[in-house]
């Protein structure tokens, strides 16, 4: 059966030894102890698992490890820079758009790779780009407020 | 009136003290005891009563009798002056390790960042019933009040003591206690320095009122947020024990199937596996979770099934399959006057059957446990609302005593109380126990689809008489299955009768958010939409004329002022609607405004206005938050979520087929807080979530004339052609 050894996560270049039809979601949480990416429901429906692969938001729970080769994964553990959170972390800590929080980590690299793509997004761009991802606890309102700060804030930086 | 509320039942304290246990936790005496946490000052609560409050939702079999036991909460000043607070309370996402860490900070005068809370551990935090029924605030938020009061005075006497002063004349503040008069002062870690004092006090101890408060009552964000927005926070899940496996279980291919035949041979080839088979049960593990899921595919088992019923019949199926000897608890019947006459005189009369589907909590994070055994004592990590709870089904799954069970919970990613039960921490154990290492079982989201229990279905039917003026004169009730919280009208009838008819469920059914107040709200407040609407009266005003309940008149005209509802304007495809209701101490009116697409028969929630009311307001910001949390939840049991199932299956356990609220789905939500800082708090997790169903029903029907009598409104998204 073949095996994967290595992953690029975080800028940083790990060693293990997985399944490759392994779920890169379990790899990541299993085998690296990088834990911050969760599982919601495995199906590619709720977009708690989400990691950015090359820069493009992916669900790890329907990315087979052995697919992933030599891309770059970035994990909700490798947006904080030198002790400084991430304007889109920054600004769900301000918001306070959370409640139980187990879906933070994908929506707030969704909201990353988002304003990416689109530094100035209006709310109507934000609820397209986002449906994909579910808080069952109903903060979306908050969330959608949390993106617009960091875009804000991002843009005010530039 | 005759009958008894299910409440009053619930909180006869005989059917508890009957059977009280010892208490075991601080049995030993207080001296080893203060040495065992290592000296400091203790206050511990006796509870007044039992506070047995037990939830009104009728269990999936998992509500065992227990017993409060007589601590309720305790808090600790070690040596070095930090704080910590024992509660056998759960976070769960209703944030109430902030609020209640408000509360202490606010009684003991102590910066917030003093405390510690620890919650939900069975071995250091007091018994506790579990955390529901929106008890933690008005309960363990007014017991911890009280401890913290006490452990202030504590503190001001040893001040006192050492200083030969009177403790009258002290003042303690910011973690410190000072003498005016001779400007002495001591830190609270100077006072608790050699101390071995463990005190015990009276649940009646006086607490500084809400107009005084200076940390509580102030919008605070979640206490270690940080650890959420870096992905750091471990939640049950994301433990991991030396030499840990992961396990699965092969699950029973229907509800009540039962085991045939096992073949195991296969999964305990495979390398480093463990297979598991006890009675019916069948569990594997192995080191990876992609080989322990081969495993499971591995196993060959045969299932007997029988023959059971079908979501297409549920509604016919409630109404025959009546409890007639239900338990004292489950009973609820209520009179007053005469319905019959009282009908047969009214100007209008309305008469309709509403029904309500069985719904799914589908917390984003499914159950999981962790369960590890050391010789014959076991420990387990796992999310659930009743810790205790889950241990007492540890014991008795594997005989053992109580005190060879230890439960942690860490903060959970969310419950809506779909989290009473141990199943996943029973299924973890047996396990482990067959592995002879850790276990960490994490179900998936099927299975937390499927074996989960469910929130109830329910048949309602409601016949109601007013008289040509717009008073209500005859209102009969009757609730079949969904559940008894918040039945009765809270309206002025003089002829009434509500009824709740417990019935022998086709699936396993247990609490849910606000239980089946949810349920009862959307029957009476569409109801009540009809009736003004067969006097030919504006909604508000129709209700205003039968209602004198101040509080909840008092939000009612709040939510309308906010929302503008006397100067609404009709458009097209846009309509208003209102309802509100009382419910655990809140008080709630909620407006609604909704676009229907005429092409595609779909429906926008285009803006929510909710007032409430929960007596003194502990954290604002928590309480927006939480209210609009529950406002987004109620869309998916208005609109769109059901269960279906048929013969033991349930057909759509996905995301994919069963639709919960999606970012598209969120109206602009604006919420009112009425503030009454003259009333006790109590808890806002679950009553702002029963507003908006009929609401949205009633806007609906303003804007349609269609009148929607089932929860959810919408078949496949989409206004039903005719109703
Ligand atoms: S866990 Fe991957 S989309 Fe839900
Ligand atoms: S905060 Fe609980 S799921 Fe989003």
């Amino acid at each position: 059966m073949a095996r994967v050894t290595s992953l690029d996560v975080n800028n940083r270049q790990y060693s293990l030894d997985v399944d490759a039809d392994a779920t890169l979601l379990s790899a990541l949480r299993d085998q690296l102890d990088l834990t911050g990416t969760k599982y919601g429901c495995g199906e590619g429906e709720c977009a708690a698992c989400t990691v950015l692969i090359d820069g493009n938001p992916r669900h790890s729970c329907r990315t087979r490890v052995g697919d992933v080769g030599k891309r770059k994964i970035t994990t909700i553990e490798g947006l904080e820079k030198n002790g400084e959170l991430h304007p889109v972390q920054q600004a769900f800590l301000d918001v306070d758009a959370m409640q139980c929080a187990y879906c933070t980590s994908g929506m707030i690299l969704g909201a990353v790779a988002m304003l990416e793509r689109n530094a100035t997004p209006s709310e109507a761009e934000i609820v397209e780009y986002m449906n994909g991802h579910i808080c069952r606890c109903g903060a979306y309102q908050r969330i959608t407020e949390a993106i617009q700060l960091a875009a804000t804030r991002m843009q005010e930086k530039v | 009136m005759s009958g008894k509320n299910m409440n009053e039942a619930a909180l006869e304290v005989e059917r508890y003290e009957a059977r009280a246990l010892p208490l075991h936790y601080f049995a030993l005496d207080r001296r080893s005891f203060m040495k065992s946490i290592g000296g400091g000052i203790a206050i511990l609560l006796i509870a007044k009563e039992t506070l047995g409050f037990q939830e009104s939702g009728r269990g999936g079999g998992f509500m065992r009798e227990e017993m409060p036991r007589a601590i309720d909460a305790w808090l600790h000043i070690d040596p070095d002056g930090h704080v910590t607070v024992f509660t056998g309370k759960v976070e769960i996402g209703q944030n109430i390790r902030t609020s209640l860490s408000q509360t202490v900070a606010d009684e003991l005068h102590v910066e917030l960042d003093e405390i510690e809370m620890v919650m939900g551990d069975t071995q250091l935090t007091p018994f506790d019933m579990g955390t529901f029924g929106s008890r933690s605030t008005p309960q363990m938020g007014t017991e911890l009040r009280r401890v913290s009061y006490a452990a202030r005075e504590v503190l001001v006497g040893l001040a006192a003591k050492g200083w030969n002063a009177n403790a009258a004349d002290l003042v303690a503040e910011n973690g410190k206690v000072m003498d005016p008069s001779s400007n002495r002062s001591a830190t609270y870690a100077e006072l608790a320095q050699g101390q071995l004092l463990a005190q015990d006090i009276p649940a009646e101890d006086p607490v500084t009122p809400a107009t005084e408060w200076k940390i509580a009552g102030k919008p605070i964000h979640k206490i270690g947020a940080r650890d959420f927005v870096t992905g750091k926070h471990k939640y049950t899940p994301d433990l991991k024990r030396p030499g840990m496996l992961y396990g699965k279980v092969v699950r029973p291919i229907a509800f009540g199937a039962t085991l045939t035949s096992a073949d195991l041979r296969a999964a305990k080839a495979m390398p480093g596996v463990v297979a598991v088979q006890d009675g019916d049960f069948i569990g594997v593990a192995a080191p990876d979770e992609l080989t322990a899921e081969r495993a499971a595919a591995a196993v060959k088992a045969e299932w007997k099934t029988v023959p059971q019923s079908s979501s297409g019949e549920l509604f016919t199926y409630l109404k025959e399959h009546v409890d007639e000897d239900p338990q004292e608890e489950n009973r609820f019947r209520q009179t007053k006057g005469s319905v019959e006459q009282a009908l047969s005189s009214a100007a209008h009369c309305v008469d309709a059957t509403y029904t309500i589907a069985y719904i799914a909590h589908c917390p984003l994070e499914p159950r999981a446990a962790l369960a590890e055994w050391n010789g014959d004592k076991l420990t387990v990590w796992t999310e659930t609302q009743r810790p205790f709870g889950v241990r007492q089904e540890l014991t008795e799954a594997f005989h053992l005593p109580e005190e060879k069970v230890h439960v942690m919970v860490p903060d959970m990613g969310a419950a809506y109380g779909g989290k009473h039960s141990g199943e996943c921490a029973v299924e973890a154990a047996r396990i482990a126990q067959a592995a002879g290492k850790p276990v960490h079982l994490f179900w998936t989201r099927e299975e937390e689809f499927t074996w989960a229990y469910f929130r109830p279905a329910g048949v309602i039917e409601i016949k109601a008489g007013v008289s040509a003026d717009g008073t209500l004169q005859a209102w009969e009730f009757h609730n079949y299955n969904s559940g008894a919280a918040a039945i009765a009208t809270m309206y002025e009838v003089p002829n009434q009768l509500t009824e709740f008819h417990p019935v022998k469920a086709p699936l396993r059914q247990g609490s849910y958010r606000s239980l089946a107040a949810a349920a009862n709200h959307f029957a009476r407040e569409s109801h009540m939409d009809d009736l003004a609407h067969a006097c030919g009266m504006d909604p508000l005003e129709f209700r205003m004329k039968n209602l004198q309940h101040p509080r909840l008149r008092a939000v009612y005209e709040a939510a309308a002022q906010q929302f503008g509802w006397s100067g609404r304007r009709k458009t097209e495809g846009h309509g208003f609607g209102i309802a509100g209701g009382i419910e655990k101490g809140g008080h709630i009116a909620t407006f609604a405004e909704i676009a229907v697409d005429s092409s595609s028969r779909e429906i926008q929630i285009v803006r929510v206005v909710q007032a409430f009311d929960c007596g003194a307001i502990m954290n604002p910001d928590g309480l927006k938050n939480s209210i609009a949390g529950a406002i987004t939840m109620g869309i998916g049991g208005a609109l769109y979520e059901a269960i279906e199932f048929d013969n033991g299956r349930i057909l759509n356990p996905h995301f994919a087929q069963y639709r919960v609220p999606r970012f598209k789905d969120e109206p602009k939500i604006e919420v009112v807080l009425v503030n009454r800082k003259d009333q006790p708090s109590f808890g806002a997790g679950e009553t702002p979530i029963v507003g908006l169903a009929p609401a949205v029903g009633n806007a609906i029907f303003d804007a349609t004339g269609m009148r929607l009598r089932s929860m959810p409104m919408l078949r496949d998204g989409k206004l039903p052609a005719k109703t």
